[in-house]
């Protein structure tokens, strides 16, 4: 975490005297009030549980009886736990599936909004099944895609396509949560990267016509490299989105067919209640936030999100 | 300038993010249990602190996973009432998906049921757990006859010398069919009963089954032109893989084959790997595979019970709490036939509930008192009455058969296989149901989905199996 210890030596270079003139002047006390309601939500809801989910982890508690403290045995069950395998094997291959298609289409679809629509209706309609709540969007594919009743397969028949099995294949049943997760989130990472673009000044464009560009160049010459840093943003949120995948595949797949679906969030689910060994359940949850760290670190040293290109 | 505050709000961010998934697993309940009475129940129910029956009205809850039952329960409940005029009994009813997880948490947080109805399958845990009051003294003292319950359903409660719960209903499983199918094909269901099943060719059930599919072009299929792609009448709608125990898909073919899951109750090795259920298996995926029966996906999605009841097919196997659920969304006559005869004769799977008292109530000797009700021919008549599901005590049986046939309905395939203990073989009760459940699923779903070779994939999963008993 070297990125952050630069920050920390930030304030701490500093003269006293400043920071305590910043003080009296009020402006940190306020900037601290300011955060103090998310701190007390962050530190309740996020950071103790965080922290005794991590002291879990070396118990063996299954809620019922006093826990008894373990050591790293749920670690070395971990790493020789083959579901524990496949569960990332399956959550990287939904990564792999939702992220390059979810991006794409949602950075043509916010140049379209930004160059060639004005229409806050048509705006609005790309992000309204983001409105929509996860479990209410995965009940609707759910009937659609039904393999005997959904209107999906009634339509390929229809063209001479025979039946897909569609979340109830092996082979299917990952792409199809893909996609759905793709038409809820396209829409709002669309809106995320159209306000990016907002960022870029227009003259950057002008002087790109004054000197010929099409608007094909003028994307891939200016507007994608200067668009890098809210991509990162994107790209990094979205990528911790897809890991934890989850409400979609517990109102759809339940992790089946067979475990074609079980991607960790699921399967630490399922060992946490419906196994209820809380402590290999934690164990399981530590590996894939410390998986997560590792991942964001290197997507952000990759794309270095720290330089803009306009400056 | 900007830049590495930039970086470290978003580092920040991610952080918070990511530490979602750590908190989420993290419950905000206490670390210990909040269970002060260790071992299950040692403490008589008459020292408890449950005195206020004395000072005021007590109200107990009582959970149940059945709809359909929760009227049924309901007449008991105002029954007792009028009894115990100083207790109020207050019935919960959650989906079976809900309900077990919502006991459990309920035990953590101290807010489970005072008495909830308990699965053959889930209770040698949470006794495991110290979560049951042992219920033998009581049963001592109140002098309460264990033998009034039909076969052995109230010793499949009770474990060295402790019991955990009182029988009140039984099921068994039986061929529901579709009575216009079966006469367009020309089939009596008067010869079901003569029906014989074997693994190599399905025997003369198979036959039936096979008579009974048609496919678009109107083939049925014993036709060599039968087309497996395009059916539009199954001869046999399965209920799904069946996971580890297989009540209502495969464990009667198994069984009748000669697969037995276990040596006895509570033993520690499993048989999965007896090629006789991998034989069972490979024929029962072997339906799928010609087009006699619907693939998984269908079964899954919609539910075997639905498909058979928008008329997809002729035939299924289900239990006897199903029966209304039968007779009352089918548009056509649906009859009950006894299962086919296998090698080792006809195979019906036996599993009764019971109630079960938490040790967490507060007030358990009501508790005790609405379950050692629960459990008697009063309210067995009661129930039997409604006819929704077969109670324990041979008299509520009777009243249920007698329902059935006010309504013209013969449910007699149920009934003859529960009373004969030659039919009946009790559903697998050992430690660690919910890990074996966890190896066995997945399993069973890949055999009918065509992605095992049944002999060696059981084998395999038996190994899995047998080493949580290490």
């Amino acid at each position: 975490m070297s990125t952050d210890t630069d920050v920390m030596r930030g304030p701490g270079a500093r003269t006293r005297p400043a920071w305590l003139n910043q003080w009296l002047k009020g402006e940190t006390l306020l900037a601290w009030l300011f955060i103090l309601p998310s701190l007390i939500g962050f530190i309740t809801f996020y950071a103790v549980p965080a922290i005794r989910g991590l002291l879990i982890s070396f118990t063996n508690w299954d809620m019922l009886r006093p826990a008894q403290n373990v050591g790293l045995a749920n670690y070395q069950q971990l790493l020789a736990d083959d579901q524990f395998w496949h569960a990332l094997r399956v959550t990287s291959y939904y990564v792999l599936l939702n992220i390059p298609l979810q991006t794409i289409v949602a950075i043509g679809l916010a140049v379209m909004m930004d160059r060639l629509t004005k229409s806050l209706v048509v705006r609005g309609i790309l992000v309204l099944p983001w409105l929509l709540p996860p479990v209410v969007v995965a009940l609707i594919w759910l009937w659609i895609l039904d393999p005997t009743l959904g209107i999906a397969n009634q339509a390929l028949r229809a063209i001479g396509v025979p039946r897909q099995d569609f979340l109830g294949g092996v082979v299917q049943a990952m792409p199809s949560i893909a996609l759905i997760n793709n038409w809820q989130y396209t829409g709002y990472t669309a809106l995320l990267i159209f306000a990016g673009l907002q960022t870029i000044p227009k003259d950057v464009y002008e002087a790109g016509a004054i000197d010929g560009a099409g608007e094909t160049r003028m994307f891939w010459s200016i507007t994608l490299p200067l668009l890098r840093p809210v991509l990162v943003f994107v790209l990094v949120t979205t990528v911790i989105g897809s890991f934890q995948i989850f409400d979609t595949i517990a109102i759809t797949t339940k992790g089946g067919p067979i475990d074609a679906t079980r991607v960790i969030n699921w399967y630490i689910y399922e060992v946490a209640f419906a196994r209820f060994q809380m402590g290999y359940a934690t164990a399981l949850a530590v590996a894939l936030f410390v998986i997560l760290l590792i991942v964001t670190i290197l997507q952000m040293r990759f794309l270095q999100s720290g330089q803009s290109d306009l400056a | 300038m900007m830049q590495p505050r930039h970086r470290f709000v978003l580092t920040v961010f991610v952080l918070m993010l990511a530490l979602g998934v750590l908190a989420a697993c993290s419950p905000s309940a206490p670390t210990q249990a909040p269970a002060p009475s260790a071992p299950a129940g040692q403490q008589p129910a008459g020292q408890q602190p449950a005195a206020p029956a004395k000072a005021g009205a007590t109200t107990i809850r009582y959970a149940l996973w059945d709809s359909n039952q929760q009227p049924a329960y309901q007449q008991c409940v105002d029954a007792f009432q009028k009894k115990n005029p100083n207790i109020t009994v207050k019935i919960e009813q959650a989906g079976w998906g809900d309900y077990w997880s919502s006991i459990q948490t309920g035990m953590v947080s101290g807010t489970a049921p005072d008495v909830f109805t308990n699965h053959l399958a889930k209770y040698p845990e949470f006794a495991q757990k110290g979560q049951l009051v042992d219920i033998e003294p009581l049963v001592k003292r109140d002098n309460v006859p264990t033998n009034i319950y039909v076969g052995q359903l109230a010793e499949l409660w009770s474990r060295e010398g402790k019991r955990y719960g009182l029988p009140k209903d039984w099921d068994t499983v039986a061929i529901v069919y579709n009575a216009d199918m079966l006469k367009k094909a020309n089939i009596d269901p008067a010869t079901i009963k003569d029906w014989t099943w074997n693994a190599q060719d399905g025997g003369t059930f198979g036959q039936a089954i096979a008579k009974l599919s048609i496919d678009s072009k109107g083939n049925d299929g014993t036709s060599p032109n039968f087309d497996p792609k395009n059916v539009t009448q199954y001869g046999f709608i399965h209920q799904g893989s069946g996971g580890f125990a297989g009540q209502t898909q495969w464990s009667m073919f198994a069984v009748s084959n000669g697969f037995k899951f276990i040596d006895a109750p509570w033993s520690k090795k499993y048989y999965y790997d007896d090629p006789k259920l991998a034989e069972t298996m490979a024929w029962y995926y072997s339906l799928v595979k010609k087009g006699f029966a619907p693939p998984l996906a269908d079964v899954k999605s919609l539910g075997g019970g639905t498909l058979f009841q928008s008329g997809k097919g002729a035939m299924t196997t289900d239990g006897s709490w199903t029966i209304n659920d039968y007779l009352n969304n089918s548009k056509f006559q649906v009859g009950f036939g006894l299962l086919p005869k296998g090698p080792n004769g006809r195979k019906s799977m036996f599993n009764g509930l019971a109630d079960s008292i938490w040790v967490g109530s507060k007030n358990q000797d009501a508790a005790w008192q609405w379950v050692k009700f629960a459990a008697s021919p009063e309210c067995a008549d009661l129930v039997g009455a409604t006819g929704v599901v077969f109670p324990a005590i041979k008299s509520g049986v009777d009243k249920s058969l007698a329902f059935r046939k006010s309504k013209n309905v013969d449910v007699s395939a149920f009934t003859e296989e529960g009373l004969d203990n030659n039919v009946t073989f009790l559903f697998p009760i050992t430690d660690n149901g919910a890990q074996i459940s966890n190896i066995m699923d997945p399993l069973m779903d890949s055999i009918m989905l065509g992605q095992a070779e049944p002999a060696a994939a059981l084998k395999d999963a038996n190994a899995k199996v047998n080493a949580l008993f290490k």
